[in-house]
C-alpha cells in the first residue's frame, strides 16, 4: 500500500482499520543469492539497495532480535556531512544526498529535518581549524559557513558566550545537516525492501558459518541452516563476535557510549550545537526533549550501560555552554555499544575469507552513514568491487599505513 | 564502577583513565616478520565479550599503572595488580 495524504484521509473515515502491516513476517527460506546479517539501519539498507539498485531480491537480512533494537534505536538522530579527510567527505556527502531524497524514495516519513549543524569554537586555533574543515567541505561541494560570535549571538542567544574558560569565538555551520526519526528510517528501509521481495526475518540469531572448500557458503541459525553465496555482516557493535565465528581477528573494540533525553520543553534549540572544548552534542526533538550526549565511557563493554563518571562529564560540559540546562530534568539515559575501529573509521570490504563481507566500524558515525553505508556496501555484494565513495574503507589499510585518522588520535579506539 | 586499587582501595572509575588490552606484549622489532607482528599488536583485537585484562591508569590517585581482569558483560573485576606485579 502506497503512503499517501489519500490514503491517510481515506483509513480515518475507516477508523484506521485498513491498514495492512509494514513488511511480512516469512519463514526463512534454505537458500538465497545473498544474507545480510544485522537487521539494523546499515543491513536493511543494503537489502533495500540491493534489490533496487542491483536487481537482486532473493536476499534475507537475519536479525537476532526485532529489527531497528541495537544502535538504530539508541542514536541521537543527528546528520551531517561535515568531514575533514579525502577519504570521508565524498562518501558522508553521499549519505547526506541520499538522506535528502530519501522518504520521497522509501514513501516513508523519516522525519529528515536540515536544520543545521553548529559546531562552535572558543579559542584563535580551533578558529583556524573550523575554517581549514570548512574549506575541505566546500572543496567537496559541500555547505559550510565560517559564523562570527555575533552570528552565533543572533542563532542561539542561550549560549554561555562569556564562559570564562570556554568563551564561544564563532562556529562552523553546516546549514544542510540536522536530525532525522532513527526508528522510522529502520522502518522505511524495511517497508521498502520487503515491497521489493526482500525477506525480513526476525528473531533470527547467526551461531555459525557454513564453510565449504575454504568459503562460507551460509549461516546457521536459531532457525536452523540457511545458504547463500555471499554473505554480508552489518551487526555494528557485534562484529568482532560475528566474525570470530569465522576465525577472523578484526581492528575493531567495543565501547559504550551514553546519550541522555531530558523532559519536554518549548522550543529552545534551533539545530544541533556542539561544544567545540569537549565533546558534546545537543539539539531538541520534534516532541520538545533535548537530546544529547558526549564521549565513550573508555573502557570495552558488552554491557549496553554506562557509568556515572562518564554521565558527570557529559553533563558538566553540557553547562559549560548551556547554563540554563541545570534547570531541566533528566528523564532517562542509556547505553549503545559502538563499533570502535582502530582510525575512528569505518570498513566496507571483502574479508579474507571468500564469500564473506564486512560493513563494520561504524564509531559513533553510523546513523548518519546509514544511507551510504546501504548503498555503498550493496554496491560490493553485487559488483565485487568498492564503490567509488567507499574506496577508502578497506579492511587491509591498517598493514597498509592508510589510516583514515579523522581526529588524529592514533590506534586508540577509546578517543575516537 | 568502582575499581579496587591495590595502593589506594576502592575508588570511582573516574579517578582512572583506561588504556586497553594488557594482553599484548611488544614485538620484537628485530625479528623477520616484525611489521605482520606490529600490525597484530597494534591494531588487531580479540574483542572479547567476558574476561578482559586491561591496563587502567589511577590518574587522580597513586599514578600507578593497574593490570584488572574485568568482566566486559558486567563491568564485574575479578582481580587487580599492579602493572608488571603479580596479583595480590
Amino acid at each position: 500500500m502506497r503512503y499517501s495524504l489519500l490514503s491517510l484521509v481515506r483509513q480515518a473515515f475507516r477508523g484506521h482499520r485498513g491498514w495492512a502491516p509494514a513488511w511480512r513476517d516469512p519463514e526463512p527460506r534454505p537458500q538465497y543469492d545473498v544474507i545480510v546479517i544485522g537487521g539494523g539501519g546499515h543491513g536493511l539498507a543494503t537489502a533495500y539497495y540491493l534489490a533496487k539498485n542491483h536487481g537482486i531480491t532473493r536476499v534475507a537480512v537475519l536479525e537476532k532480535s526485532y529489527i531497528g533494537s541495537g544502535n538504530a534505536g539508541r542514536n541521537t538522530t543527528i546528520i551531517r556531512s561535515n568531514y575533514l579527510l579525502p577519504g570521508n567527505e565524498p562518501f558522508y556527502e553521499h549519505s547526506m544526498k541520499l538522506w535528502e531524497g530519501l522518504e520521497q524514495d522509501l514513501n516513508y516519513n523519516a522525519m529528515v529535518s536540515q536544520r543545521g549543524v553548529l559546531n562552535l569554537f572558543h579559542a584563535d586555533a580551533q578558529r583556524d581549524a573550523a575554517a581549514r574543515r570548512g574549506n575541505a567541505m566546500r572543496m567537496h561541494g559541500v555547505d559550510a559557513e565560517l559564523l562570527d560570535e555575533n552570528a552565533v549571538r543572533r542563532m542561539a542567544p542561550f549560549l554561555d558566550f562569556d564562559n570564562a574558560r570556554f568563551p564561544i569565538r564563532g562556529g562552523l555551520l553546516q546549514p544542510r545537516g540536522g536530525t532525522a526519526r532513527h526508528d522510522a528510517v529502520v522502518w522505511g528501509y524495511a517497508r521498502a525492501a520487503d515491497s521489493l521481495g526482500v525477506d525480513i526475518i526476525q528473531n533470527c540469531e547467526v551461531t555459525g558459518f557454513v564453510r565449504q572448500a575454504g568459503r562460507v557458503v551460509g549461516v546457521e541459525t536459531s532457525r536452523g541452516e540457511i545458504r547463500a553465496p555471499k554473505i554480508g555482516m552489518a551487526v555494528a557493535g557485534n562484529t568482532s563476535r560475528v566474525a570470530s565465528m569465522a576465525g577472523l581477528r578484526l581492528p575493531i573494540e567495543r565501547h559504550v557510549l551514553q546519550a541522555f533525553v531530558s523532559e519536554a520543553i518549548k522550543p529552545l534549540i534551533p539545530g544541533v550545537i556542539t561544544f567545540g572544548a569537549g565533546h558534546f552534542y545537543i539539539s531538541q526533538s520534534d516532541k520538545g526533549s533535548l537530546v544529547f550526549g558526549g564521549d565513550l565511557d573508555g573502557y570495552n563493554s558488552y554491557a549496553q550501560r554506562g557509568n556515572l563518571a562518564a554521565v558527570e562529564h557529559v553533563l558538566e560540559e553540557g553547562m559549560a555552554i548551556l547554563p540554563m540546562i541545570g534547570r531541566v530534568r533528566l528523564l532517562r539515559s542509556w547505553g549503545g555499544i559502538m563499533d570502535m575501529s582502530m582510525d575512528g573509521s569505518p570498513i566496507i570490504d571483502h574479508t579474507p575469507v571468500e564469500g564473506l563481507y564486512l560493513d563494520a566500524g561504524w564509531c559513533y558515525g553510523g546513523f548518519k552513514a546509514t544511507p551510504a553505508s546501504g548503498w555503498c556496501f550493496a554496491h560490493l555484494l553485487a559488483k565485487d568491487e568498492p564503490h567509488e565513495v567507499a574506496r577508502a574503507y578497506r579492511l587491509d589499510r591498517f598493514e597498509r599505513g592508510h589510516l583514515i585518522d579523522e581526529k588524529g588520535q592514533g590506534a586508540t579506539p577509546n578517543l575516537h | 564502577m568502582r575499581v579496587p586499587c591495590p595502593f589506594c582501595g576502592e575508588r570511582d572509575a573516574g579517578e582512572f583513565t583506561c588504556l586497553g588490552d594488557a594482553s599484548v606484549p611488544r614485538p620484537d622489532a628485530s625479528s623477520p616478520d616484525a611489521l605482520a607482528r606490529f600490525v597484530e599488536a597494534v591494531y588487531m583485537r580479540d574483542n572479547p565479550a567476558g574476561r578482559y585484562e586491561e591496563l587502567w591508569y589511577h590518574g587522580a590517585g597513586c599514578r600507578g599503572w593497574l593490570r584488572v581482569a574485568r568482566d566486559t558483560r558486567t563491568h564485574e573485576i575479578h582481580g587487580v595488580a599492579f602493572f608488571g606485579e603479580p596479583e595480590a
